[in-house]
C-alpha cells in the first residue's frame, strides 16, 4: 500500500478528530457569556460552572489531537511541517497564546472563590475559544488555497498574504461550526433551562454556519475540487441540516452526531481538495509541496504506521471510556459550593 | 542580534521555563498516586487528605507544564524549519510517538482523575493517577530519545538524493547509549524534585501545625517525600557518574568545557571553584581535587582527558570526515568558525547542577533525621530548609539542561548539523523578537499567578476530612468535584 497516501489520510483524520472534539469545547468556551447568563449573578455563575464541568474531563484530551496532528505531520511530512509552521509564524503564535490563556483559565478559574478572579479567567477562556478555531480555520484554508512558496519550498509571503478573503471566510466557518457544535453539546449534556437555551441557540448558529460553509467549501471546490471533495461537501451540508433538524425536534444525540459529521466532512473536503498536494504554491516559478516530495522515508512511514495501527485503538478505547464515565447530564443542582480560597 | 541569536534565546527561555514544571509533574504524580493508592487500600483519612492536598498542588503546577509544552512542539517548525527538514525523518517520529502514546494517556486519565471523585470506581480512580504518571514517564522517554539523537546521532544515514539525514534503525535510536543513561538520570532527577517538593511543603506545615491533630499527617508527608528525594538523589549521582563517562567518550569537548581544561592532561584535576577568566590564559583554581576529572570522565584517576585546544582540531577533522563520507552537499551543515562551546557557561552550570543536586540530597537526609521518631524540628533554620527543598532540585535540573544543551554547541546535532544552519530562513528577525517578547511577558505573568496560587494553597493546608462514603448519591445530589 502507498504509505505516503495513508499518512496524508491519517493526518486528515487527526485534524477531523481535533475539530470535532476540541470543536465542541471551543464552542462551549466561546458561548460562556451567552449560555452562561442566568436570572441573577448566582444563577449565571452556576450555569457557567455547569458548562465548564461538562467539558472539564475532556478538553485536555481533545487538545492532544492537535499535538498528534502536529507530531504526525513532523514525522510523516517534515517538509510540510517545516514550511507550514514557519509560514504561519504569527498566526500560530496567536494560536499558542490563545490556547495558553484558555487552558490556564479552564484550570485556574475554579481555584479561587473570588468574583474578579473568575471574571478575568472567563475573559481568557472566551477570547481563547474564539480566537483559536478562527485562526486554525484561516491557516487550514490557506494551506488548501495555496501560498507563495519558492523553489526551495520556503514561504515568501507576509502576514498580509495570509489574511486573504477566502482564508478569513474559512476562519469564520470553523469558528461558526465550533459554536454550533458547542451549543449542541451543551444541549446534549445538560438539563434544565440551560439545555433549552442551548437548543434554541443552536438553530440560528447552525444556519449561519451553513451559509458560511457553503461559500467556503464551494469556493475551495471551484479552486481545486474533485468529484470526491464535492461529495464530502454535500455530506457536510446534509449532516448539518440533518443535525439542525434533529435539534429542532429535541433529538440531541442525533443533532450532535450531525454537527460532528459536518466537522469531519468539512476537514475531508479540505484534504480531498488538497490532494495530491500538501501545500500548493501560487508562485509561477515556485514549487508545490506534494505528498510525494514532502514525505519521510519509507522506513519512517512504516514504523509510524505500525505504531498507529497498534496504539490508536487503545487511545480510542480509553477516550471512549471517559465519555461513558461522564455521560450523566449536568444541571445547576449538581454544582457544589465553590472552594473557599480567598 | 540576528534571527539566529534571538531564536536561540527564545529556545533557551521557553525550554528552561517549560522544564521547571516538567520534573515536578513527573515526580509529584507518583507521590500523589502513592497516597491515593494507600487511601484505597487502608481508607485511613490521612491518606485521603494528603491525596487531595498534594493533588491540588500537583494540578496547579501541571497546568503550566502542559501549556508551555505545546509551544515546544510548534517551535521546531516555527523557528527551526531547516532543522526540521534536515533531521525530521528521524526526529519527528519520537515526537509523534510521544503524542500518541504519552500525551493521550496523560491528558485523558488526568481528566478522569480530576473529575472522578464519586464518579468512577475507586480502584480505577487511583489507577488513573498511576496512568498519568506512566504517561509522563513515556513522554520523557521519547523526548529524551530525540534529544539523545542530537547528542549522539545513531541509526541514521545521509541520503544524497533528498539531501537530508534519514532513519536507518529506529531501535538504535530508541536504545542510543546516551539515551539509556540520560533517561534514568532525568527520571531520578524528577523524583528528586517531586519528593523534595512534597517534603518541603509538608515540613513547613509540620512546623506550623506542631502539637495539633495534623502533626502526624504532615510528618508522614515529610517522611514519604524525604525518602523519595533521598533515594532518587542517590540514583541521580549513580546515573550521572555513568553519564560523565559516556559523555567523555561521545562528546569529549563537553567534558573538557565542564572543567575549562585547555591542555590534554593525564590525571586531570577537578576544581570545585575558580576565579579568573576561564579562557585558558590564567584561570586560577581555588579548590582543586587532583585526578577527579579523570576519574569522572574515564573511571581512572590517572586517565587521560583531552583538552579544548586539541579537541577543537579533532572536531574540525571530524567535520572533514563527515564531508569525505557523505559528499560536499553536507559541508555547509558541519562547518563552524569555532568548535568549542561557551566555556564559562559550561564550567559554571556543571558545578551548579552538581551543587544543587548534592544540596537536595543533604536537605532530604537532614529532614529525615530531624523528623525521626516523633520529632518536629524547631530551629528557625528549618523554614529555610522547607523553602530550599523544592527550589534546589529544580535549579539542579535547569543547570543540568543548560550545560547539556549549550555544551554541545556549535552543534545542534553533534557532528552532523550546526545550530546556525538549523534556523528558519523565511522568518524575519522582527518576527522572532516579537514572539520572544510575547512568550517572555506571558510566561512571567503566568509564573506570578502560579506561584501565588501555589503558596495560597500551601498556606491553607490539607482540608478537613469529609468521608466520601457519606456523600449523597441520588440523581440531583451535588458532585464531589466540579469546575
Amino acid at each position: 500500500m502507498d504509505l505516503q497516501l495513508v499518512w496524508f489520510g491519517l493526518i486528515g483524520l487527526l485534524w477531523a478528530g481535533y475539530l470535532v472534539l476540541e470543536g465542541f469545547d471551543f464552542g462551549v468556551g466561546a458561548l460562556l457569556p451567552r449560555l452562561g447568563r442566568g436570572t441573577d449573578a448566582v444563577d449565571s455563575e452556576k450555569r457557567r460552572r455547569v458548562m465548564l464541568t461538562a467539558i472539564g474531563p475532556h478538553w485536555d484530551g481533545n487538545e492532544v489531537w492537535l499535538l498528534t496532528a502536529g507530531g504526525a505531520t513532523f514525522a510523516a511530512f517534515p517538509e510540510w511541517y517545516a514550511t507550514m509552521f514557519s509560514a504561519f509564524y504569527l498566526p500560530l503564535l496567536l494560536v499558542l497564546v490563545a490556547l495558553i490563556v484558555r487552558n490556564m483559565g479552564l484550570e485556574y478559574r475554579h481555584k479561587r472563590d473570588d468574583a474578579q478572579w473568575r471574571r478575568r479567567w472567563d475573559t481568557a477562556i472566551i477570547a481563547g475559544s474564539v480566537l483559536a478555531p478562527f485562526l486554525i480555520g484561516v491557516a487550514l484554508t490557506n494551506v488548501v488555497r495555496g501560498l507563495p512558496i519558492d523553489a526551495d519550498l520556503e514561504f515568501t509571503g507576509s502576514l498580509f498574504t495570509l489574511l486573504n478573503p477566502l482564508a478569513l471566510l474559512g476562519g469564520a466557518t470553523v469558528l461558526a461550526l465550533s459554536l454550533t457544535h458547542g451549543a449542541v453539546f451543551v444541549a446534549l449534556k445538560t438539563t434544565g433551562t440551560i439545555r433549552e437555551d442551548a437548543r434554541r441557540l443552536a438553530t440560528p448558529l447552525g444556519l449561519v454556519t451553513a451559509g458560511l460553509a457553503v461559500v467556503t467549501l464551494g469556493w475551495l471546490g471551484l479552486l481545486s475540487g474533485s468529484v470526491w471533495s464535492w461529495s464530502t461537501t454535500v455530506v457536510a451540508a446534509a449532516a448539518l441540516l440533518g443535525g439542525l433538524g434533529a435539534n429542532a425536534v429535541g433529538r440531541e444525540g442525533w443533532a450532535f452526531a450531525g454537527t460532528a459529521v459536518t466537522g469531519a466532512a468539512t476537514v475531508a473536503t479540505y484534504f480531498l481538495a488538497l490532494h495530491p498536494d500538501v501545500m500548493p504554491t501560487t508562485s509561477a516559478d515556485g514549487r508545490s509541496l506534494t505528498i510525494a516530495n514532502a514525505s519521510s522515508s519509507p522506513m519512517t512511514l512504516e514504523i509510524m504506521t505500525w505504531a498507529a495501527v497498534v496504539f490508536t485503538p487503545v487511545v480510542l478505547l480509553y477516550t471512549g471510556y471517559t465519555y461513558y464515565a461522564f455521560r450523566k447530564r449536568l444541571g445547576t443542582q449538581h454544582i457544589p459550593d465553590a472552594v473557599a480560597v480567598k | 542580534m540576528d534571527a539566529l541569536d534571538v531564536a536561540r534565546w527564545q529556545f533557551a527561555i521557553t525550554t528552561v521555563y517549560h522544564f521547571l514544571f516538567v520534573p515536578v509533574t513527573i515526580g509529584m504524580s507518583a507521590v500523589v498516586a502513592y497516597f491515593h493508592t494507600q487511601w484505597v487500600r487502608t481508607h485511613r483519612p490521612e491518606y485521603y487528605r494528603l491525596t487531595k492536598f498534594f493533588g491540588k498542588l500537583f494540578l496547579i503546577n501541571f497546568a503550566l507544564g502542559l501549556v508551555t509544552g505545546i509551544v515546544q512542539e510548534f517551535q521546531f517548525g516555527m523557528n527551526w524549519s531547516d532543522y526540521s527538514r534536515f533531521v525530521g525523518d528521524i526526529f519527528g517520529a519520537p515526537l509523534a510517538f510521544e503524542a500518541l502514546l504519552a500525551f493521550f494517556l496523560e491528558s485523558t486519565f488526568l481528566g478522569l482523575w480530576i473529575f472522578g471523585w464519586g464518579r468512577v470506581p475507586e480502584r480505577l480512580h487511583a489507577a488513573s493517577m498511576w496512568l498519568v504518571h506512566l504517561g509522563t514517564v513515556l513522554s520523557a522517554y521519547f523526548i529524551l530519545a530525540a534529544n539523545s539523537f542530537m547528542q549522539n546521532p545513531v541509526g541514521f544515514r545521509f541520503n544524497p538524493e533528498t539531501g537530508r539525514a534519514e532513519m536507518a534503525d529506529f531501535l538504535a535510536i530508541l536504545t542510543n547509549k546516551v539515551q539509556l543513561v540520560t533517561f534514568p538520570h532525568v527520571i531520578f532527577s524528577a523524583y528528586m524534585v517531586g519528593g523534595a517538593t512534597v517534603m518541603g511543603v509538608a515540613l513547613w506545615l509540620l512546623r506550623r501545625e506542631r502539637g495539633t491533630d495534623d502533626e502526624p499527617l504532615y510528618r508522614r508527608a515529610v517522611r514519604v517525600g524525604g525518602v523519595v528525594a533521598l533515594v532518587a538523589s542517590l540514583g541521580v549521582v549513580g546515573t550521572g557518574d555513568v553519564q560523565g563517562k559516556i559523555m567523555t567518550e561521545v562528546q569529549p569537548m563537553k567534558m573538557a568545557a565542564a572543567e575549562a581544561l585547555y591542555d590534554t592532561t593525564d590525571g586531570a584535576p577537578f576544581s570545585v571553584l575558580s576565579i579568573g577568566s576561564l579562557d585558558g590564559s590564567e584561570a586560577t583554581r581555588v579548590i582543586e581535587v587532583p585526578g577527579l576529572l579523570s576519574f569522572l570522565g574515564t573511571g581512572d584517576w590517572e586517565g587521560r582527558v583531552e583538552g579544548i585546544d586539541d579537541l577543537r582540531e579533532s572536531e574540525r577533522e571530524m567535520a572533514q570526515r563527515v564531508v569525505d563520507r557523505y559528499g560536499a552537499d553536507i559541508a555547509p551543515y558541519v562547518q563552524a568558525d569555532s568548535y568549542a562551546p561557551v566555556i564559562p557557561l559550561a564550567y559554571w552550570t556543571f558545578r551548579l547542577m552538581m551543587g544543587f543536586g548534592f544540596l537536595t540530597m543533604a536537605l532530604a537526609a537532614a529532614s529525615l533525621w530531624a523528623t525521626r521518631g516523633r520529632r518536629v524540628p524547631v530551629s528557625r533554620w528549618w523554614t529555610l530548609v522547607a523553602v530550599l527543598a523544592p527550589l534546589s532540585p529544580v535549579l539542579a535540573n535547569s543547570f543540568g539542561w543548560i550545560f547539556t544543551e549549550t555544551g554541545r554547541q556549535p552543534w545542534v546535532v553533534y557532528g552532523l548539523m550546526t545550530t546556525q544552519t538549523a534556523v528558519s530562513p523565511s522568518v524575519s528577525v522582527g518576527e522572532v523578537w516579537f514572539s520572544m517578547v510575547v512568550y517572555t511577558l506571558l510566561y512571567a505573568a503566568l509564573a506570578v499567578v502560579e506561584v501565588k496560587l501555589f503558596l495560597t494553597y500551601v498556606r491553607k493546608g490539607a482540608e478537613e476530612f469529609v468521608d466520601p462514603a457519606d456523600h449523597d448519591t441520588h440523581d440531583d445530589a451535588p458532585l464531589q468535584f466540579a469546575y
